[in-house]
Parts: structure tokens; sequence; C-alpha cells
């Protein structure tokens, strides 16, 4: 018998439908993989399992747990199930603890409050729950608040919450999006680990195929709010009957048809990084002491060749973020020079650097923070042109956004609208519009595509991977997505805190990686082929 | 402390479908239009001359004559609440005006600058915030003389901070956005960003908090005339018609309820407005809804 | 923590040194002659000279400004042109009015709005959490003063309860001088109470829309639990913020209320003092009230760091 089970669930909130006649089940000690892309419903899913749905969401169908018919159950019921028997695991760890609680507390709250112990027991049973999630007593006691712990260690906390009293379903919404790779799988790991000890039913919530396809026994493919399809993981992957499963397992794998990257060009290189280094000062601890200052990039030097497409990758907090800025010029290095197109742009003042800013540009990891959202996409695309030496008049102006709209696939009508009107997919070409409307020679772009759904994120890798081959424009890419990395560089840096540790071909530093902070983070990426590969020989 | 901003993403069509579907914003909306509207009819006429003694008629109660009755001179009470009105916005009005024109641009300009300018702006803040707004406002008043212009300027000095404080914290939550960093890759300068970035999405904001202080200055206004710092005699005001039923509580208690009433719908009416707009413009209100 | 609190020591130190060099310049650029104010119209230039000399006022800007701030650090404020009494006298047998005045008010206010504020969040969108919200909209737009006239119509002139104005002292026993402040402190209270719930409710509302309350619910704890475990205390930041503020605003309010009850407090000094140009006693009160103001901002700064542990850590 399942422990869970969901029949014919349909989900309206207001007027607005989220479900459509879902099905799924959940065995115990089974983990069910809920694939899907953004706005599946898939996190509504998890949440009218737990009935904390908002207050304008209407369900019916069925939805039964341990043979509790959950959609008619009471608050007082669903009081006692919840963190007892029904644990859950949200996306966002930097949010989801009490700032203003010790860890011990959150952790033996649910504790007490579902079995009565004393407050002596309940702390004894949270401190070896919180041993067993990997933060040991003599490096984080009970009396740790949330903000002293970096997202990775929160997210344990919340897992230790979740599976305190030892649920029979444990719910993991999107567990480690938030997360870099490294961290990623050993969060993964704790959470399989758990669930086998315990013989829990675990519902593993994702966008990320791999991710699910490494941990799930079985899938569920969930597209608006409807089941495409049900089925045993590799099976369903291997053979990828359903055309939305086929078509969700080749995005993942995408990569953009290039031709011969373009030929390392003599002459002198498009951007050179010598030598810097860039240092945060540390807090105040006293009127006349300060903390030890922090170094974000240490020492860092590279060259970059005209259209070439290069990666820059590390683990987040490894300052690759701090370098892509320092190259922008919006932040100054404490040491060290840079040049682009042999002009030093370190210490240079606004006016001396237009040459520099009207050759490069940026993209930025979030489609939906990158534009003011009180201005239309005319002024938004043609905001870099203020870098032109001569301004160009409006009918210039308009006819240079039109063709750049035109350029990554859009509509010349769209320039009147507001960034709002388009999806997340179009506004990252909207993004990429900006970047190319001064025709710059090096674009940066921060994690470009991985707030993106799969489909929609092939789509702009193979955009960039276009305009790369027809403007012969070099991309900097900061990614902590290696099969980003894969698909669309010829070149990959790998940064490990602060220090470059190893460059060289993309292909062969992923392939063979030298440095441990490289093997580390190949072997921590998820990876859809390796991870059905498994699953067959694991299966025979 | 940290300020979130949720930027609606919406176009001027639907934010005024919305604003009409919201009960807080009509009310306000009507009734700070009944009281501006009221204030107008009143430069041209009035039911009865307010500077004019009719001694026979004093202190009347409310009747078909004098709807709000008469005080103890004989003036109509309704007309002294209308030509009351202006004076009170007015004051109010110019007030918000000052604090908004003196304190978004300093507020702003912390914000952008940040470091030691923006710590000493904000000390100076600190150091307006540390005089009680009513007491320092009674000082000038006193010092300077009363009137309404130096009611104006007492409330108005009080405005700035306030204004400097909202636009500094929404500026600072809108800087770490993505979209003022790509208009620094542009080239920018950080006073072209206030602008044109900046600004517009802190306006509402701004509006909110321009409606909550015009609310608090008429009641300062109120209270300053009261004791007898604002507008003076023959100019009626709300505030001293007040002082002047004091004494006359108990045979004419009308000439204390009405203009007191005056006070009460005109700052309801503004601060349902102020409400409604937040409603209607934060995204996370409208979630609890 | 403690570089926390040594800056905001620092800050409120800082920021009175600062006050008091306002109040005195303002004070100074003053028109009018206390010598002569003192003497009156018919007095000589020669006498009037010669007080000047007596009182210290040809002395250096600079060197009276030292003197003046000595003078308020040892409690020693000058004698008052007006009253010709120590300045410290009068304040002391003021404050034993306002003060009290002030915290029942204080008192008053947190008592109502703290309940109603959980009570409105608790019960969001329902008809109670409606009717409380509308009485509080309906008590932010009420004068405080007209407030008062109201309740002396009622309570004093109608039923007779209280008295309407004036304080018989202390020495006439507490519970007549208690009665004598009630009317003067529900007018303060009300208006300040309806601020309060009002902020309560919507910093209750704020954080129940954080995760980590969802993680809480996530938990079995149910709604009301939360609430009170987890909200509460993250709703007290701003909550306390305006508690702060409040308090200058109950002094500043006092000044009027006492007008209107005819109480002998610190606020009508100070507007009398005003009227009457007594500056010596305009410039102390003045400074009592801003250090009390920037005192409590300081009170409110150091309890952030207890409700909120990452202020408590910052290094």
């Amino acid at each position: 018998m399942s422990l869970l089970d969901i029949e014919n669930l349909s989900l309206t909130i207001g007027d607005t439908p989220i479900l459509k006649g879902m099905e799924l089940s959940v065995a115990p000690g089974e983990v069910m993989g809920l694939v899907g892309e953004s706005g599946s419903g898939k996190s509504m899913t998890a949440l009218t399992v737990m009935q904390l749905l908002p207050h304008a969401a209407r369900a019916t169908g069925r939805v039964s747990f341990d043979g509790i018919d959950l959609l008619a159950a009471t608050e007082d019921q669903m009081c006692a199930l919840r963190g007892d028997d029904i644990g859950m695991v949200f996306q966002e760890p930097m949010t989801a603890l009490n700032p203003v609680k010790t860890i011990g507390e959150q952790v033996a709250e649910g504790i007490r409050w579902h079995t009565k112990a004393s407050r002596a027991e309940a702390e004894d049973r949270a401190r070896k729950m919180l041993d067993r999630v990997g933060l040991p007593q003599a490096k984080f006691p009970m009396s740790r608040y949330p903000h002293e712990l970096s997202g990775g260690q929160r997210q344990r906390v919340v897992i230790a919450i979740a599976c305190a009293l030892k649920p029979k379903l444990l719910i993991a919404d999107e567990p480690t999006t938030a997360l870099d790779v490294v961290l990623q799988a050993q969060i993964l790991d704790l959470l399989r680990d758990l669930v086998a000890e315990s013989r829990m039913g675990l519902l593993l919530i994702s966008h990320d195929l791999a991710v699910v396809t490494e941990m799930a026994d079985r899938i569920t493919i969930l597209r608006r709010g409807e089941v495409m399809e049900t089925g045993d993981t590799a099976r369903t992957l291997s053979e990828q009957l359903h055309p939305y499963t086929r078509q969700l397992a080749q995005a993942s794998m995408h990569v953009p048809a290039r031709a011969r990257p373009h030929g390392i060009e003599t002459g002198r290189p498009l951007l050179q990084v010598e030598g810097v280094t860039r240092d945060y000062a540390g807090r105040r601890t006293s009127l006349f002491r300060r903390a030890p200052g922090i170094r974000a990039v240490d020492d860092v030097s590279l060259s970059m060749a005209p259209g070439q497409s290069v990666a820059l990758v590390g683990r987040s907090g490894c300052g690759k973020s701090t370098l892509a800025r320092m190259i922008l010029a919006l932040d100054r290095p404490s040491s060290g020079t840079i040049r682009f197109r042999g002009e030093t742009i370190t210490g240079k003042g606004e006016t001396e650097l237009k040459p520099a800013r009207r050759n490069m540009q940026v993209v930025f990891q979030d489609p939906y923070g990158s534009f003011d959202p009180r201005q239309k996409v005319e002024k938004l695309v043609a905001e870099p042109l203020h870098v032109q030496d001569k301004k160009p008049t409006r009918a210039e102006r308009r006819e240079m956004v039109a063709h750049a709209l035109h350029e990554v696939g859009l509509d010349q009508r769209d320039m009147d609208k507001y960034p709002h009107e388009f999806s997340g997919g179009q506004r990252q070409r909207l993004s990429i519009a900006r970047a190319i409307i001064t025709r710059p020679k090096l674009v940066v772009a921060d994690e470009p595509v991985s707030a993106l759904d799969v489909s929609i994120r092939a789509q702009i890798l193979d955009l960039f991977a276009e305009l790369n081959q027809k403007l012969g424009i070099a991309y900097l890419f900061i990614t902590h997505d290696l099969t980003v990395a894969r698909a669309i560089t010829d070149e990959v840096l790998v940064m490990h805190d602060g220090k470059i540790v190893e460059r060289g071909k993309t292909n062969e530093v992923l392939d063979h990686p030298q440095s441990e902070a490289a093997k580390a983070l190949v072997s921590a990426a998820p990876d859809l082929h390796r991870a059905i590969a498994r699953r067959m020989q694991e299966q025979g | 402390m940290t300020l979130h901003i949720d930027i609606p993403e919406e176009t001027l069509g639907s934010i005024l479908a919305k604003a009409f579907r919201n009960t807080a914003f009509v009310a306000g909306f009507v009734i700070t239009l009944l009281i501006l509207a009221m204030a107008i009819v009143s430069y041209g006429w009035t039911p009865y001359d307010v500077t004019k003694l009719v001694i026979s008629d004093k202190t009347q109660a409310p009747s078909l004559a004098h709807w709000f009755g008469t005080d103890h001179f004989g003036r109509d009470i309704l007309s002294m609440v209308m030509v009351g009105a202006r004076n009170s916005i007015a004051v109010a009005l110019v007030a918000v005006g000052i604090g908004m024109g003196v304190g978004v641009p300093l507020g702003a300009f912390a914000a952008a600058r940040g470091g030691l300018v923006d710590e000493a702006l904000m000390r100076l803040n600190d150091l307006v915030f540390a005089f009680p707004a009513l007491l320092s406002a009674i000082m000038i008043t006193a010092i300077f003389g009363p009137g309404a212009v130096n009611a104006i300027i007492a409330i108005g000095i009080f405005n700035i901070p306030v204004f400097a404080r909202v636009a500094r914290a929404g500026a600072l939550a809108i800087w770490p956005r993505e979209f003022i960093l790509a208009a620094r890759a542009a080239g920018k300068s950080s006073t072209q960003i206030s602008i044109e970035h900046v600004l517009p999405n802190i306006a509402t904001l701004l509006l909110v908090q321009g409606t909550i202080q015009f609310a608090l200055g008429i009641l300062a206004e109120a209270g300053l005339s009261y004791l007898g710092l604002g507008a003076q005699p023959p100019m009626p005001s709300w505030g001293r018609m007040l002082f002047d039923a004091q004494t006359r509580m108990v045979v004419a208690p009308w000439m204390a309820i009405f203009p007191g009433m005056a006070i009460v719908v005109t700052v309801l009416g503004l601060n349902l407005l102020g409400d409604g707009i937040a409603d209607i413009l934060d995204p996370k209100s409208r979630r609890q809804r | 923590m403690t570089a926390y609190l040594l800056k905001r020591l620092a800050i409120a130190l800082a920021t009175l040194l600062l006050a008091s060099m306002v109040v005195f310049a303002v004070l100074e650029i003053l028109p009018g002659d206390p010598a002569r104010l003192m003497l009156g119209m018919n007095a000589s230039a020669d006498q009037v000279e010669l007080l000047r000399n007596q009182m210290g006022l040809n002395a250096p800007l600079a060197l009276r400004y030292l003197h003046w701030v000595g003078g308020l650090l040892s409690l020693d404020f000058g004698r008052s042109y007006t009253y010709s009494v120590p300045v410290i006298d009068l304040v002391r047998e003021r404050l034993a009015v306002s003060l009290p005045l002030a915290l029942i008010a204080l008192a008053l206010s947190t008592m109502i709005a703290i309940p109603v504020g959980l009570f409105s969040a608790s019960r969001r969108g329902r008809a109670g959490d409606t009717i409380s919200m509308g009485a509080a909209q309906l008590g932010v737009a009420v004068p405080n003063f007209w407030f008062a006239l109201m309740l002396i119509y009622v309570f004093a002139v109608w039923l007779r309860l209280v008295p309407a104005g004036g304080f018989p002292g202390w020495s006439a026993g507490i519970w007549l001088a208690l009665k004598s402040l009630l009317l003067p402190a529900v007018a303060l209270a009300l208006p300040q109470a309806a601020i309060l719930a009002r902020v309560t409710r919507s910093a209750l509302i704020e954080v129940l829309n954080e995760d980590y309350v969802r993680t809480a619910r996530a938990k079995g704890l149910p709604y009301r639990a939360v609430l009170w475990r987890h909200a509460l205390r993250n709703a007290m930041i701003p909550v306390l913020t305006i508690l702060g503020l409040q308090f200058a605003f109950l002094l500043a309010g006092t000044i009027i209320i006492e007008n209107v009850f005819y109480l002998p407090g610190l606020g009508r000094l100070v507007f009398q003092a005003i009227t009457q140009r007594d500056l010596i006693v305009v410039e102390s009160v003045v400074m009592l009230l801003v250090a009390a103001v920037i005192a409590v901002n300081l009170l409110v700064d150091l309890s952030y760091a207890v409700v909120d542990p990452r202020l408590r850590s910052r290094q």
C-alpha cells in the first residue's frame, strides 16, 4: 500500500487553475521525484499535502496519507501530522530559519510539541539530530544562531527539524537549488542516507532532471499542472517515450551547434588581468580595532583573446563575481592592473572609461531584476548608447534598438512594451539585446542561464553561440554550472578561494581535472548521462 | 535595517482599475476631494460672512439657518469651518512640499554617495529627530512671531528628516539591484542613475509618506493654532476655534464638536488615501487579501 | 556587542552635544536683552550694563556656552527671570506632574495597542480585525487636544466623575492626584495607541509572510503558537522603533494637553516661559526634554540588540 496517494487532485487559486487531475503516489521507503518547469505546480502539490496552501486555494480530489484523507482533515489533525509524520524541507535555507532563535531551540521545538518531552529530553534529541546531519557539538553548539551558519549548514538545520521525529514521509522542495554543486552533492547524500536509515518515503521536488535521476526510484513529470508521465526513473529516462520527457531530457543536455571556435587570433589580447587582488576591510570590532579583512580575489592573472569564449567556474563565494565586477570597472582592485584592448582601465574616471565601456557589456543572472520596471524596452535596451561619443537621434536610436531586438529573436514592436510583459526567457533575450547594441568586443555574463527553465536555457545558449559566431564577441561566462561551461566555452578557468587554480581547454579540464577544487566541482556536478547510465547499471 | 521594496509591474490603466476597486482608496479620495472642494468654494461663497460679528446671534445651537450653530460672536460655524479648511490645507501642503523638496534629494544623495557623506547626513537627521517636533515648532513660532507662514516653516523643517529617511531607505533598497549595475556598466553617473532609475522606483513610497505627513501637518497646524501660534484672528482656523470653544463647552458644545470633526474627517480621509495607495501599489499587501 | 553599544553611546553623546549647541545658538540670536527684560523699560543703560556684567552676558560666546553646559552638568540651571527661583526647583516641581503623566500614557498606550495588534493580526481579514483596525484608523485621525475636550465634556461636565482640569498636588493624596491625571493620560494615550496598534498588526503580518513561519508551521505548530513563539519577537523591532518615537510625541503632547487641563507640568512651564521670554527656563527645559528623547532612543537601540542576536554578534 502506498504511504501517500494523490488521486485526481485539482487545485485552483482564485480563478487560476494550478493542478488538473494530478496523480501521484509514494510508497514507504521509496524516493519519488517530481519534476517540472517553473509554474508546473510542483511546489503547490507539496503545500497541498502539507495543507499549508494560501487562503484563496481550493483543492478537490483525494489526497490520502497513511489512510487519512488530508483534504478532509481538520487543522488540529494536520498539526498532529506535520512535523511528526510528514516533514518538509524548503528551497531557501537563508530565510527558512527564525533569525532570533537558536538552532537548538528550533530543532527541539517540534520534538517538544509532538512528544511532550521535557526540555532537557527534547534538547538531548535535538543535539543527536544535529550531530546526525553533520553539525557536531564541538563546532556547532545548540546556542548558535542561524546567521552564524552558512547556507549549506542552515539547510542541514532545516533537514534536522524535518527529520527530528523520523517522519514517514519527507517532502523536499528544491532542497539544493540555492546551493552550489558541491554543497548540493553533500545535502543530497545526507537526504539519501536519512531516508534509507528510517525507511522514510521521500517526495523530491526539483526542476533538475539530473538531480532527480540520481536520487529517485520513480519519477513523475509535471507540466502546467498535469502529469505527463510517471514511472521507473531509469526506464522512463532511457526510453523517453513521452515527447515532453524527451524534450526535457534533451534540453538538459543541450549543446549548441558551434562551428569551429574562432582560431586563436594573434596580435594583442583583448583582456589582460595582471596580479589583481581585492581586499575588503573587516568590520570594526571596537572603536580602534578591525577584524582581519577578507581577500576576495587573490593575485589573479588571466588573458583573453578577441572572439574567445571563456568560462570562469567555481563554488559560490570563490570570488568569481568580484573579479567580473573589476573587469567591468564597477569595482576597483586593491592592487594589480586590468588592461582592455591594451588600455589600462584600473583607476580611471568615468569619462576616461567611455571607450572601454562601449566595448564591454554585461548580462546578469536574474532576468527579472536586471530591468528597471518603470522604463520601456526602448529606453532600457538603448541605455548603453549613453557612452557613444555622438548621441544618436531618436530615430537612429529606435533603428538601433529594433536591429538589436531582431538579432536576439524579438519583434521590433516589443520596444514599446514594459519588461513585465515578457517571460523570463524573453527578458534574458532583452538583456542580451542591451549587451550587444553597442557592438562590444567582450560580454561578461554572470550566471546568465541559471535562473531559467531547461528548455529556455537551451534556447538562450543557442543564442549566445550564434552571436559569438556572427559578431565575433568574446564571452566571459561566470558560472557554477559545468554543463553550461561545457556547452559554450573554449577555455575554462577554475577559481577557488580567490585564486585561479586551474586553466585549460574546457573539455580537458572537465574530463581530467587536476586541482582538488576542479575535481570536487566535476565529481559533484549532476550529469544526466552519467546518472541514467548508473541507474541502468544498478538495475542490471 | 533594510527595507524591502517590491516594485509593482503594472501600467497606469491597470493601476487605476485596481484603485477604484479599493474601498480605502475610494473613501479617502472622495473625502479628500470634498474637503478640497469645500476650501476652494469658501473663496467665492460661504453661507455667512465670517468676519462680520452678529452679537444678537451668539452661541446659537445648530438649526436650519446655522447648520453647525454659531460661536460667541454670532459667527456661523459652518462658514468658519469652510474658511478654516483653506488655512489647514495650505499650511500642511506647503510643509510637505518643503519636506519633500529638501529631504528627498538629501536622502537620495546620501544613499548614492554612502560612506562619510551618508553618515554625516544621517547624524544630522538624528539631531533633528532629537527635538520633539511640536516643542520646536512652538519655539520657532514663538521666536519669529505667530502666524501661518511661520507655522509652515516650523512644520516643514520637521518634515525634512522624515522624507530624507524614507528616501534614503528606499534608495538603499534600489541601489543593489541588477538594473542599477547595468546602468553603471553603461557609464551613467550616480546622479543620472538617481534621477532616472532610483527616484521613479521610490516615488510610490514617497507618495504614501506624503499623505501621512500631510495628515500629520493638519494635526500639527491645529495644535499650533490652538495654542495661538498659527493663523491669527480674524482669519478662522480649526485649532483656534477649538480654543475659543473650550471655556464655553457647557453652554455651546457645538463650538467644539464641529471644528474637531472637520479635523478628524480630513485626517481620516488623507490616511485612508495613503493606505489605499500603499495597498494598490504594494504587491505584498495585496497578497494578504 | 560592545562595539554596537559603544557606537550607539558615542552617537547619542555626540547628538546631545550638537543639540546643546543648537539650543544655545538659537536662544543667543533671539531678539530681546534678558537684562533689559528683567529690569523693565525704565531702567537706565548703566543699570542694564551692570546686570549684564553680573549675569555674565558680556563674556565671549564660547565661554558663556561652556559656563552654561557646566551649569547643566552640575544641575545648576540658573534662576528664572519671571519666577525668581532656581530653575532646577521649578523643573523638579513640574516634573512631578509631567513624568507620571507621560509614563501613565505610555503604559496605557502600550497595554492597549499590543493586544489589539496581536488580536487583529491573528484574525486577519475577519470581522474582529476590520472593526479594531477601523477604530484605529479613526483614532489616528483624532487630535489629542480635541479628544481631551470631548472627554472633559462627557466625564467632567456631563457625568461629573472627574475634575475638568487643575492638579491638586501629590500632597492632596495619591488618589486625588491620580484622578486628575486620568483624563489627560487617556487623551494622550489613545491616539498613540491607535498608531501603535496599526504598526504592531502590520509588523506581525509582515513577519507571518516570512519563510521561517512556514518552517514553523511545517513543524506542526498551530497558527496561534507560531504567532506567539516566532512572529511576536521578530515583529518587536518596528514596534520598538515606533515606541521610541512616540516618547518624543508624548513629551510634546504634554505641552498641549497640560494647557487643556491646566496642569502645572513641564510642558505648560516651557510654553509659558517661551511666551514670557524667560530664556533661561526655556533652554534648560528644552535641553532636558531633548536629553530625555536621546536617552530613550539609546534605550531603543539597546533593546534592538536584546531582541535581535544578529546585532549582538556583529563583529
